[in-house]
């Protein structure tokens, strides 16, 4: 895909983030929503990035996993056991990095 | 500090770009005009494939349905701004900036600098994403895939997401909607993070409802035709939520 195909077909998802995003901020009339509605909505965000994540750990190929030998569950448990020592993002990257780059270059897991 | 969330994510879907074979000025362009990481990552091998435009814009669009839910919660903050403002600061709402500013404000205040403090966390998001993002589209045949570098971005998003756990019902939800998006991975359009959010919500309520949220929803999915499973177990179990 080349040339103004492509173009239109980024310009299209421009418009499809501005959309998106501003979604519920595009009329001006009051917007009330039930509160059981905005209570259930604070789990949102997790859940956005569970889906996310979850799959990119525990699949592959749009499969699970069927061995443990793979390198991003090491990366992924090293970088769990940073976070709730120290908290810290950076640091959990490159924990995670500093386990799953040895393994895959080494013992190509 | 997490501010570092955003920068694998952005070499990435930088490289990402590049790799599926769209050329440099088109990389860049989507980059700084989309600056949606998870859609451009979901279109790109569809572009490269030369998938149909209404599959490419019908998967992004459900990529993005979370910012639509999103915008709902933005809006009490943004609403005191006209509509072409609003527009503009919606654009920006990424999800690194809800996060930030979702956990730091409960409710719209005029004495705290809310809009400050977005205008603040947007601009060092937008620099965390845009600027690895085009070093990943110009460095892209430089950069080495094969020892996981992806996975950065993924760690990322791991410590973001511990970040926002704060009890045990956030992390039954977080699971709920992990194993629900495995489970719902081979619907298209990359509608299994849908089905997730739908599945956390659900959880989320039944548990913290404080009784009225979990029958309100078991209410809202009988009368959607969802087949109650003996009626005396609905009553007590509305009772019990």
């Amino acid at each position: 895909m080349t040339g103004w195909h492509a173009f239109v077909t980024i310009a299209g998802l421009a418009l499809i983030t501005v959309v998106t995003r501003s979604f519920f901020l595009l009329s001006d009339r009051e917007l009330v929503l039930p509160t059981w509605v905005q209570r259930g909505l604070r789990y949102a965000p997790l859940a956005a990035l569970a889906a996310v994540l979850v799959p990119e750990i525990i699949m592959s190929q749009g499969h699970l996993i069927d061995t443990w030998k793979d390198a991003r569950l090491f990366a992924v448990a090293a970088s769990t056991g940073y976070f709730f020592w120290r908290r810290g993002i950076l640091g959990t990257i490159l924990t995670g990095m500093a386990v799953l780059v040895p393994l895959k270059l080494l013992l190509g897991w | 500090m997490s501010a570092w969330a955003s920068v694998p994510g952005g070499l990435v879907t930088g490289v990402a770009m590049v790799k599926s074979g769209l050329s440099v000025p088109l990389a860049l362009f989507m980059s700084l005009v989309v600056f949606a990481g998870s859609a451009q990552l979901a279109a790109v091998p569809l572009m490269a494939v030369g998938a149909p435009m209404w599959v490419i814009w019908a998967t992004a669009l459900c990529v993005n349905l979370r910012f639509v839910i999103f915008s709902a919660q933005w809006r009490p903050f943004f609403q005191r701004f006209s509509r072409g403002r609003r527009i503009v600061l919606g654009y920006f709402t990424a999800d690194l900036s809800y996060v930030l500013f979702m956990k730091r404000f409960r409710e719209p205040r005029d004495d705290e600098g809310q809009i400050e403090y977005f205008l603040g966390a947007t601009c060092v998001n937008w620099s965390a994403w845009q600027f690895p993002s085009i070093a990943g589209i110009v460095l892209a045949d430089v950069i080495p895939t094969q020892w996981g570098l992806g996975f950065a971005g993924v760690l990322a998003l791991l410590g973001l997401t511990y970040s926002l756990l704060s009890d045990r019902t956030t992390a039954l939800a977080a699971l709920v909607a992990g194993a629900a998006a495995v489970a719902a991975f081979a619907l298209p359009f990359r509608l299994h993070i849908v089905v997730a959010i739908a599945a956390a919500v659900c959880v989320g309520l039944m548990i913290d409802g404080g009784g009225d949220a979990g029958r309100r929803v078991r209410d809202w999915l009988w009368r959607a035709g969802v087949p109650r499973r003996g009626d005396g177990m609905a009553r007590d179990g509305g009772a019990a939520a």
